[in-house]
């Protein structure tokens, strides 16, 4: 990318609310039922039926207005945007455009250079999701399944504050992470629970006024947003050194082909007849409502970090990794309180092993095979010299696999470390008769031998003893034998 | 005529209504007259009047996030013009 | 009484006749439905006749009554209008549109009704969607009006106050957004009532125009107004808008008489534009009330002409988004063999509605469109506001404004057709209560050319039980409630 020019990124991010029901009807928002068997009447838009608003959704949004530090209206509007789709049932999206339940929040990221940035929060909405349209298989024809249709939707909307796609990404993956903590998402991106779009526009560095932007719709993976904005910056830069000009549109990613193009479709000129929806009254949210939320809110992300390298110990990277999730950073907190070590060598561990298990899997922390206090139980082993770091790699697979706690393991397939001197060093006097050629080299002076001793007595022990042990009892026999 | 038939056609294309050759001359004087009858409105004063949406002044209420729809997907789609299963169809999307 | 008069009788004697075993439920139905075979062809009042449905459930009111039970309007007669939702039977709202839909839910207010024990005749005709004066636009053909069947009943809910006028039902349902049940009640000599906007569940009653919409009842008596009133009114969970505030006894508060009871009489309600004839009916009315021991006094609405230009933006926009349902996807109305999405949309609701509908759609797409939103719809809720301050403010000095339901008495089928405006007008004297959500009642007070003429009460809000007290009190008084159009005795 041209250093000639500045990227301005701001995100619309739809996040789906975790709510039983929808936000107007009582039908259920489970994913996955068969087509249209949980769009009731309200969601099919039938003739006569009217909205009535899920107060778990407003309980949500608030939630997430008071954890970004912005301001939860007093009162808000529904209101109608009016256009044509055969996936949105009522011919209009009940939305909010004039006064939303969210506004002026903000957000810390890591820029490129290791520095926090402030990203501001313009205003997060509640809305209607739409249906779904399938084109396969049905001849000429595309199928419409409304069973999505109602579900809850809170959209955040950024500041244009984001520099580049990593930023975008970061600025996401901070969204993801907030509204996971507050348990008002699933944050499913496969299903569809938290997508975004993104508007993007370049400028010649310095300049004041913003760029044509074009926006970039239903990203739906971290991966695809940082790739969709990266190809549609070089797009423009190429469009506007070419002496061209970037056109004011909708994209769509083609991930396939790793590129944007124009959705022409769209390209109709929209006018979406926004009004106040005359079937709900303004949402009118108390201070009382507002301060029974806030004492619901949990420890939120940036301030468990802070408290990890804080209290714990924890490297500040390490920190941002175990935080990433609630769940992690519940974990390792758990864990921790049950490990005789050092906090740092147990965020090792869960950073490392336990969490290379979980990728390899594709399962989530929630998931665990094995329970963090048992993570603790290997880890005190090592601790306590039981056994040595590298058998507890196998012990932690055979835990993994389902064969019980690290004692368990240890127990049944007898690698207890043999720490009983007198044993190691019959073991080492019996390795350094067996290979005299090796043990004169030593002495000659070509110490790095002592890795062939050390490795020849480990099999002798079957990995059970412990090395630390080992090395000294062998330096001191062959020093001795040469003397 | 305060309205001409470009005009209307864009508002009919914008509410997915098809207004037919025949039909276009009468809808342009009628919805002219319309539109030149409200325009009365422009008259009133209405400086620092908030707008009414409501005829009452209430706040929305609350309903508790509970499942209370049953499934009545067979009921509902009696009406349905073209299903192919469970799904309502329209004329292929392309995208 | 022989069962050869039961249609001649209003609810409240039905009641008290089925109660003391003078006639059957069963017995009842039977005579009204055999009304609606002898009159309908002539009437058109009817889109569906429930006849069957109507004797089972007769006979069910008869077994609960044998036993003892029953709610407060068991067996008694009654037909919806054909906006209202009614589980397994047809409801067309008087369109092309649902010319085949077969709602699987009841409306809020007909479950209630059947709840308390009504039993359903059928359902009426009605301008379509709502959307008319006159009951001309809708697809299936116009109500005559039983005073003369060249004459148009009014409308929306011209059916069912041409049933109710002709005697084939002793009461019905109907809605009204700016004026719908009361100027057909004013236009077929009977009582229409509006409640309170928020009084009655909109919910199951096909949307016009959500801010203004409200079910309501025309009958042959305030009192069978008050009756019904109470089974409807109530708070409903599924309606937003719906309030919820106590409902009283509506019959208990009818006996109060009028003395003290303070009249406002609108000075813009008496100039030009109202028919002589009717606004002598009108003020001799006013003076039966003031003898009853009410004081007249004059209060102003400044903002009244604009009532009719602002109810003509606010409704049209929200009819445009109410109506945008209606795509040909779901239910009603789809055009054959589509080429496309766009042409299954735009040909399926240009041939689904009819042009009076086609009409609000593109008025209301207008006045909400980019660069017309301000001057239009923001402009029209501000006048809203100044016309609901107005009633407000008048409302400080006195209980009830009376005044006349309609310019003038029916009109000739086709005389209004041809210019909107003209038609528009028509429910110039009736759109303030909608605008400001008042209660408003239409009862007889007198015939002008031969014609009935519609004396119009509106109190503030939830002010029903002092509008139905003062209509009551003045059909004690009268009898013009009880007049019988010629050949429907």
């Amino acid at each position: 990318m041209s250093a000639a020019w500045e990227v301005v990124i701001g995100l619309e991010i739809h996040t789906q609310l975790a709510t039983k029901s929808k936000i107007f009807s009582g039908a259920s928002t489970a994913y996955g039922a068969e087509p249209n068997t949980q769009a009731c009447l309200i969601d099919l838009g039938y003739p006569g039926v009217l909205p009535v608003l899920n107060e778990e959704v407003v309980r949500m949004a608030c939630k997430f207005g008071l954890a970004v530090n912005a301001t939860v209206a007093p009162r808000s509007v529904f209101a109608r945007k009016n256009y044509f789709y055969p996936d949105l049932p009522k011919g209009y999206q009940i939305s909010q455009y004039e006064l939303p339940i969210v506004e002026h929040g903000e957000l810390f990221i890591t820029d490129g250079e290791g520095n926090e940035k402030r990203i501001g929060i313009t205003r997060a909405h509640l809305e209607e999701d739409a249906g779904k349209s399938v084109h396969e298989g049905l001849d000429r024809y595309s199928g419409i399944d409304l069973n999505r249709a109602g579900t809850p939707l809170l959209e955040i909307v950024s500041e244009p504050d984001l520099r580049s796609a990593k930023e975008a990404v970061a600025y996401m993956r901070k969204i993801h992470t907030i509204v996971r903590y507050l348990g008002i998402s699933d944050g499913n991106m496969q299903e569809g629970s938290f997508r975004c779009d993104a508007n993007v526009s370049v400028r010649p560095r310095g300049d004041e006024v913003l760029g044509t932007r074009t926006e970039i719709k239903n990203l739906n993976s971290f991966r695809f947003v940082e790739r969709a904005i990266n190809f549609e910056i070089e797009r423009q830069i190429d469009v506007l050194e070419d002496g061209g000009e970037v056109v004011q549109e909708t994209r769509l990613y083609d991930s396939g082909r790793d590129e944007t193009r124009s959705m022409r479709s769209k390209e109709e000129a929209n006018d979406y007849r926004y009004f106040p929806d005359p079937d709900l009254l303004p949402v009118e949210i108390s201070e009382a409502f507002i301060d029974g939320v806030r004492e619901t809110l949990p420890e939120l992300p940036d301030d468990k970090r802070r408290r990890f390298v804080d209290d714990y110990g924890v490297k500040q990277d390490d920190a941002a990794i175990l935080t990433v999730s609630r769940a992690l950073a519940d974990y390792f907190e758990e864990a921790s309180a049950s490990a005789d070590a050092q906090a740092q060598v147990v965020a090792n561990w869960v950073i490392g092993d336990l969490s290379g298990a979980l990728n390899k899997e594709g399962l989530e922390i929630e998931a665990c095979r094995i329970p963090a206090e048992d993570l603790a139980g290997l880890i005190n082993r090592i601790q306590d010299n039981t056994i040595s770091g590298k058998i507890a790699k196998e012990v932690f697979e055979a835990m993994w696999a389902g064969e019980g706690t690290a004692d368990a393991v240890i127990e049944a397939r007898g690698l207890k470390q043999i720490t009983d001197s007198s044993a190691i060093e019959a073991i080492v006097d019996k390795v350094v008769a067996d290979n005299p050629g090796q043990a004169a080299e030593y002495r000659a002076g070509k110490e790095k031998l002592i890795g062939f001793f050390v490795g020849q007595v480990m099999k002798e022990t079957g990995g059970k003893a412990n090395p630390g042990q080992v090395n000294e009892v062998l330096r001191a026999k062959l020093k001795e034998g040469g003397q | 005529m305060s309205l001409d038939k470009d005009q209307v056609q864009h508002i009919a294309m914008l509410a997915r209504l098809r207004v037919a050759d025949d039909e276009i001359a009468e809808t342009v004087d009628k919805l002219s007259r319309i539109v030149d009858f409200v325009d009365q409105l422009s008259q009133a004063d209405t400086t620092a009047v908030v707008p009414m949406a409501h005829p009452l002044d209430a706040a929305q209420r609350l309903r508790p996030d509970a499942v209370t729809e049953p499934d009545e997907r067979d009921e509902a789609q009696k009406n349905a013009p073209a299903l192919s299963d469970g799904f309502y169809l329209v004329p292929k999307v392309i995208e | 009484m022989s069962s050869k008069d039961l249609h001649t009788q209003g609810l409240m004697q039905l009641a008290e006749g089925l109660e003391n075993g003078d006639f059957t439920a069963v017995e009842l139905v039977t005579a009204l439905l055999d009304r609606i075979q002898a009159h309908d062809g002539e009437l058109n009042a009817f889109i569906t006749v429930t006849a069957d449905a109507a004797l089972q459930a007769a006979k069910r009111s008869d077994e609960l009554r044998r036993k003892g039970d029953g709610g407060v309007l068991n067996g008694l007669p009654l037909v919806h209008k054909d906006i209202f939702c009614t589980r397994g039977v047809l409801t067309t709202c008087g369109s092309r549109m649902l010319e085949n839909f077969v709602s699987p839910y009841d409306a809020t207010v007909v479950g209630r009704m059947a709840d308390a024990g009504a039993v359903m005749l059928g359902k009426t005709n009605m301008d379509e969607f709502a959307m008319g004066s006159s009951n001309e636009t809708s697809y299936f053909g116009p109500v005559k009006n039983p005073w003369d069947l060249a004459c148009s009943p009014g409308g929306s809910s011209g059916g069912s106050a041409a049933s109710v006028a002709a005697r084939i039902s002793p009461a019905a349902t109907g809605t009204d957004t700016g004026g719908s049940i009361r100027q057909p009640a004013a236009l077929t000599g009977t009582t229409g009532l509006k409640p309170t906007y928020g009084r009655v569940s909109r919910y199951g009653m096909v949307a016009f125009a959500s801010s203004l919409d409200q079910a309501g009842v025309i009958t042959r008596s305030a009192e069978d107004a008050a009756l019904l009133l109470g089974v409807m009114a109530g708070f409903d969970a599924r309606d937003s808008t719906s309030i919820d505030h106590p409902v009283p006894d509506y019959l208990a508060g009818l006996g109060r008489p009028l003395k003290g009871l303070r009249v406002g009489i609108v000075r813009q309600h008496f100039d030009a534009g109202l028919d002589e004839e009717t606004g002598s009916a009108v003020r001799e009315a006013l003076s039966v009330l003031e003898a009853q021991g009410a004081s007249l006094t004059e209060v102003d609405l400044p903002n009244l002409d604009l009532s009719v230009p602002t109810y003509y933006v606010v409704a049209p926009a929200e009819c445009s988004s109410n109506l945008s349902r209606f795509d040909g996807v779901r239910f009603g109305h789809r055009a054959e063999n589509p080429e496309d999405l766009l042409d299954l949309y735009c040909r399926s609701r240009g041939e689904g509605f009819g042009a009076e509908v086609k009409r609000r759609i593109l008025t209301g797409t207008y006045v909400l469109s980019a660069g017309y939103y301000d001057a239009y719809y923001l402009k029209a809720q501000q006048v809203r506001q100044l016309i609901a301050d107005d009633f407000r403010k008048a409302f400080a000095d006195v209980d009830v404004i009376a005044g006349p339901t309609a310019p003038s008495p029916a009109f000739r089928l086709g005389d209004k057709t041809d210019d909107p405006i003209t038609m528009y007008l028509n429910d110039i004297y009736t759109i303030g209560a909608n605008l400001a959500g008042l209660p408003g009642i239409s009862i007889p007070c007198g015939f002008a050319s031969e014609l009935p003429v519609g004396l119009h009460l509106v109190g503030p809000h939830f002010g029903e039980e002092q509008i139905l007290r003062t209509a009551h009190q003045y059909q004690l008084l009268t009898d013009w409630h009880t007049r019988c159009p010629e050949g429907y005795a």
